[in-house]
């Protein structure tokens, strides 16, 4: 599904991501830890070239991708994104938000497009506040109808940037829930998060990153219970 | 003679002048927002040229007072052959003055807009251009009314400097009332009246836009 090859990434001379090499295989929920500033995000923004790599290879669906050269935003249409915060078009409602890409990228009919929004807003539990706008929604409803906005590009990966980290601790349940719930059903995705319980309980493959590097990466099983690296001990017992 | 006479003896030349200075406030206004948007992106694109060009013209019009950018535009350029009537010359400077500022107030709300915004569209798959468009404009001109419109307040308020090269708006008549009647008090206090009131309706419509536009309940 993705396959990156060692990729570096630099922002002047902080060299923020070393010689990464990743796979995410398709339906794999990949799960992405590590210390703030340990260049998590800075990966998952590659991997939809919000971030240009210096050097590397990222291939999405078996396609070698030449930011340089390529469609990007034929790209990016593979790969939807969640944000940390959810980054809703406030001038636009909950129904406008979902079909707004559809609509101006796909130039989809706008009835279809409205169907298809809905659907999806259906299952993210938000189809009753289609009419709403983002300034009327608590966080989790928020990144709910985010996560509608994003599958109704109806991608074959979807990134996640710490989806829960600004939700009070009360509405998290309700976005890990629809997280599972795509995972259940074979959605391809890779998450940036700090929730270990859904890592464990959801993720195929665990990557543990430090400083720009990928320390080491296994199943739940093998990171959590059996880590081999001494610096992926002592992150887990920080954080566990 | 009281206030009430001199309002009456001067009501017909105060208002047909009240048309001059909403005509000309209108014109240059136009002119000031459309040379303000073309700038505004000039300042913001990537291309340095434009930038410069853009600095240059923001540079020149803030750092000069508004009269010698007027008396530039009718006595100067005559000189080189460049004859525009006042009524035109004033149009002109006006609106390049204000367009400076306008400028600066359309740069100012795309560049408030969250990073996060152009973000979300460019993941979702639309170009640079399209999420300009779709997303950072809409809110960006919402934002910007409330400061667009005290531009728009000061630009009717800094027409009046176009009595200078001979223009009769409103404080043109109001010197040559004045001239005539020997009642400085009355005459710029009733021309000060006119201004106000102008500048209340002005306000009122705003206000009104502004309320019309803020479709999502103003917060975010
Ligand atoms: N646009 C940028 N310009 C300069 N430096 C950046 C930029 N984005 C990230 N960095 C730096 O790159 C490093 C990695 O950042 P990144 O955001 O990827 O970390 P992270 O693992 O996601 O951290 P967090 O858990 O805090 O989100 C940090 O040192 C950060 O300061
Ligand atoms: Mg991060």
């Amino acid at each position: 599904m993705i396959q990156v090859k060692k990729l570096n990434k630099s922002f002047g001379r902080v060299h923020v991501l070393k010689d990464i090499d990743l796979q995410v295989n398709e339906s794999d929920v990949v799960v992405l830890i590590g210390a703030s500033g340990s260049g998590k995000s800075t990966l998952l923004r590659c991997l939809n070239f919000l971030e240009i790599e210096d050097s590397g290879e990222i291939y999405i669906q078996g396609q070698l991708v030449d930011p340089r050269k390529d469609d990007l935003n034929r790209v990016r249409q593979q790969v939807g994104m969640v944000f940390q915060h959810f980054n809703l078009f406030p001038h636009m409602n909950v129904l406008e938000n979902v079909i707004e890409a559809p609509v101006q990228v796909k130039g989809m009919a706008k009835e279809e497009a409205k169907k298809l929004a809905l659907s999806y807003l259906e299952k993210v539990g938000m189809a009753d506040r289609a009419d709403a706008y983002s300034s009327q929604l608590s966080g989790g409803q928020k990144q709910r109808v985010a996560i509608a906005r994003a599958l109704a590009m109806e991608p074959r990966v979807m990134l996640f940037d710490e989806p829960t980290s600004a939700l009070d601790p009360e509405l998290v349940g309700e976005v890990l829930g629809v997280m599972k719930e795509l995972a259940r059903e074979g959605m391809t995705m890779v998450i940036v998060t700090h929730e270990m319980g859904f890592a464990r309980e959801v993720g195929d493959k665990v990557v543990y990153l430090d400083e720009g590097r990928i320390v080491e990466e296994g199943t739940p099983e093998e990171i959590f219970e059996y880590p081999k690296e001494e610096r992926t001990r002592e992150f887990l017992s920080k954080v566990l | 003679m009281g206030f009430g006479e001199i309002f009456r003896s001067t009501m017909s030349s105060f208002l047909e002048a009240t048309w001059v200075t909403i005509e000309i406030t209108a014109l240059s206004l136009i002119l000031g927002t459309v040379l303000g948007l073309v700038f505004a992106f000039f300042k913001i694109s990537s291309i340095k040229p434009l930038q410069w060009l853009a600095n240059l013209y923001i540079t020149i019009i803030r750092g000069t007072p508004l009269i010698v950018q007027i008396a530039f535009f009718y006595f100067g350029l005559a000189q080189i052959g460049i004859n525009m009537d006042s009524f035109t010359a004033g149009v002109a400077a006006l609106g390049i003055h204000a367009g400076a500022y306008i400028a600066e107030i359309f740069r100012g709300a795309i560049q408030s807009i969250d990073r996060g915004q152009m973000e979300a569209a460019r993941s979702l798959g639309m170009s640079q251009r399209l999420a300009m468009r779709r997303i950072i404009l809409p809110q960006a001109f919402k934002r910007s009314l409330p400061p667009l419109g005290n531009q728009f307040i000061i630009g009717l308020k800094d027409s009046s400097l176009v009595a200078y090269i001979g223009v009769s708006d409103l404080y043109g008549v109001a010197l040559s009332e004045a001239a005539a009647n020997y009642q400085q008090f009355e005459t710029y206090a009733i021309n000060g009246l006119y201004y106000l009131v102008l500048v209340l309706i002005f306000t009122l419509l705003l206000n009104r836009m502004e309320k019309r536009l803020d479709v999502d309940g103003g917060t975010r």
